[in-house]
């Protein structure tokens, strides 16, 4: 789980109160009133909206070039290129579903995601209650210092991590043959990658996961637990009845959130190690996307297959946020 | 590392627990000592080996058959190697550059835009919200993006390694969080003293929110230093390598036979023997700034971020 969705989770979009309605009559000079008080704020905001204009829109934009067959090296330059670039409707797209390797692609993401679900997702609860029913402060805070740790390392470090403690060369195969045992190579098996990048995940973010649980256990009312007990409830029946209530819409928003993200599991992770375990494990989209477009320059068969994620991406999140509506809870968004 | 503000441990009485609950099963006591044992082991562990290694002499990694578990000695002459003027130094330093420049303007555009859109009401306010938000829903994706990038000509430079990514519209969203909840009345009487919006930002709203910007900035700094993949796509030029590439090629590419499109073979080091105690330097050397920064994150962290997310 990345920064951004284990505490954007309760920083997601906050709704401001409408400005008060003004009289229509007068808009105009209102307007310039209110520009003549505001413009310094527009001013600060501009260079940031700038930046994204150009990096972030431009390109979204820019996925029109799926509908292509573009051709970088027509004029000098992406512009020139894009103008001269033959319109061909549907046709990457036809090209696309119909390639048995973007197939593969698809069912490795959704596999690892299913994995994932079900192997990394419960973990950080899982910690974060251990670490809660730690009754010394000092190990608490020790423990959780140490697991949040691996959350700051890049995914370089941690695949090399990987590789010098249970790859071929590694710490592991090294006690295994010094034991007189054959060790074996976790680092370069595709039958086992799918539980490998989960273990690398867990290893990386099962720490800082379960911040955000943490914080919602901090913020349940102890005088529900010590009325449970008063009536008779053990620890077991008070972690079932008020624990895991308590947790609830942290754990929907976070599951809304990934499942929303169903179709990215982690990019660098990936390309990082499809060489060594090979393309049928290791395919996913993204990865897919970069090889078909960047490494093999079919730009117009990448972009579809881009743009493919995005909008089914987007679908995911919508359906998911209305889905948690229905259920009663908040969700990741609202209507304002 | 003496950490003590998780609001957890905060709120709750240091030790002990309450009078009502009941004392826990020595099955479930050594149940709980050996789960967190491991997992301290478990990060800590991978951390001390590549560190021991890194400073051990040829003859102990000898000894031991690679990995180093217990030192022997300390030998440095693997980080002299490594900052001796060849590639690494030089990733080192365009790492370092890139990570210096690109958080100081993240930073700066970040509080600028969240202090701007911090007013409710003031002209062109939802608009602009709504545009900054709507990041979070639609990406541009990977080809377009790099064609952007390739069509600024900004390829090959450092500014390819900060532009694309120099704003996070949810630190803005977190900043601006906090200055949402600074008290109108402070902000009016400044106004009414005659002081324009970047004074108040700077006197004001700023010295209120230290602790969150100082996070903020942090994750910038931890964002520019880890990244990898941008300079992949828009790095092609061997001396412009941030660190991670270079870790990457020296020691991921070293391990798969096959190398792919994105790994290259590095003149610089190829000159001598890469010994495994000059990978694990490497390593180190990368881990450094992350472990550096780690304190004060956590030091803030629980403060800044989750208590203003919740607000906002």
């Amino acid at each position: 789980m990345s920064t951004r969705e284990a505490a954007g989770v309760v920083a997601a979009p906050a709704t401001d109160p409408p400005a008060p309605p003004r009289p229509v009559t007068r808009r105009r000079r209102r307007l310039r009133t209110r520009l003549a008080r505001d413009w310094p704020l527009l001013a600060m905001t501009a260079p940031a909206a700038a930046l994204l204009l150009v990096f972030h829109y431009l390109p979204t934009l820019g996925n029109v070039i799926a509908f292509q067959d573009y051709n970088p090296f027509l004029g000098d330059g992406p512009l020139d290129a894009f103008l001269g670039s033959e319109w061909i409707g549907f046709g990457n797209f036809e090209a696309l579903f119909t390639d048995p390797l973007f197939w593969d692609a698809v069912r490795n993401t959704l596999t690892i995601t299913a994995f994932q679900l079900v192997f990394f997702f419960p973990l950080p609860i899982l910690l974060a209650i251990l670490l809660n029913s730690v009754v010394s402060g000092r190990v608490r805070a020790f423990v959780q210092s140490v697991v949040y740790l691996p959350h700051f390392f890049s995914w370089v470090l941690v695949v090399t991590f990987f590789v010098q403690m249970l790859g071929g060369a590694g710490l592991l195969a090294q006690e295994l043959r010094d034991a007189g045992m054959q060790p074996w190579n976790i680092m370069t098996n595709p039958d086992t990658f799918i539980v490998l990048v989960t273990g690398e995940a867990v290893w990386k973010d099962l720490g800082w996961g379960a911040i955000v649980f943490l914080a919602a256990l901090a913020a349940i009312d102890p005088n529900l637990y010590e009325a449970a007990a008063a009536d008779g409830a053990g620890r077991w029946r008070r972690l079932w009845h008020i624990t895991l209530p308590g947790l609830r819409p942290v754990i929907v928003l976070l599951l809304i959130m990934r499942l929303g993200d169903a179709l990215s599991v982690g990019f660098e992770q990936f390309i990082l190690q499809r060489d060594a375990v090979g393309r049928d494990a290791a395919e996913v989209l993204d990865t897919f996307v970069y090889y078909q477009a960047i490494v093999t320059q079919q730009w117009g068969l990448g972009a579809a297959a881009g743009l493919f994620k995005a909008m089914v991406g987007l679908a995911l999140i919508l359906t998911a946020n209305h889905v948690a509506h229905r259920l009663g809870e908040q969700g990741v968004y609202s209507r304002s | 590392m003496t950490v003590t503000t998780e609001p957890a441990a905060r709120r709750r009485p240091r030790s002990g627990r309450a009078p009502w609950e009941e004392p826990p099963s020595p099955l479930g006591a050594a149940t709980k000592a050996v789960l967190l044992t491991l997992l301290v082991a478990a990060v800590l562990l991978p951390l001390w080996v590549v560190l021991v290694t890194s400073l051990a002499s040829r003859e102990t990694i000898d000894a031991a058959g690679g990995m180093v578990l217990v030192p022997r000695e300390v030998d440095p002459s693997a980080y002299l190697t490594i900052f001796n003027g060849g590639q690494i130094s030089r990733a080192v330093w365009i790492s370092t550059l890139v990570t210096v420049v690109g958080t100081a303007l993240s930073l700066t555009l970040t509080v600028l835009a969240a202090y701007g859109l911090s007013r409710p009401g003031s002209v062109g306010h939802r608009g602009l919200l709504f545009f900054f938000l709507l990041t979070f829903l639609i990406f541009p994706g990977l080809v377009p993006s790099y064609l952007v990038v390739a069509g600024l000509g900004l390829k090959d430079s450092i500014w390819s390694l900060i532009l694309p990514s120099a704003i996070s519209v949810f630190n803005l969203v977190v900043i601006r969080a906090f200055f949402l909840n600074i008290p109108g009345e402070l902000l009016d009487s400044a106004r009414v003293d005659g002081a324009g919006e970047l004074r108040i930002l700077w006197r004001i709203a700023l010295p209120l929110s230290r602790a969150v910007v100082a996070v903020v900035g942090l994750f910038y700094a931890v964002g520019y230093w880890n990244a990898y993949f941008n300079s992949v796509l828009y790095i092609d030029d061997n001396d412009m390598f941030p660190i991670q590439r270079v870790l990457q090629s020296y020691i991921l590419a070293g391990q798969s036979p096959s190398v792919s499109g994105a790994a290259v073979s590095l003149p610089g080091i190829t000159a001598y023997p890469p010994t495994l105690a000059v990978k694990m330097a490497v390593v180190v050397v990368t881990v450094i700034p992350a472990v550096i920064v780690f304190p004060f994150v956590q030091r803030h962290f629980t403060k800044g971020v989750i208590t203003g997310a919740v607000k906002g």
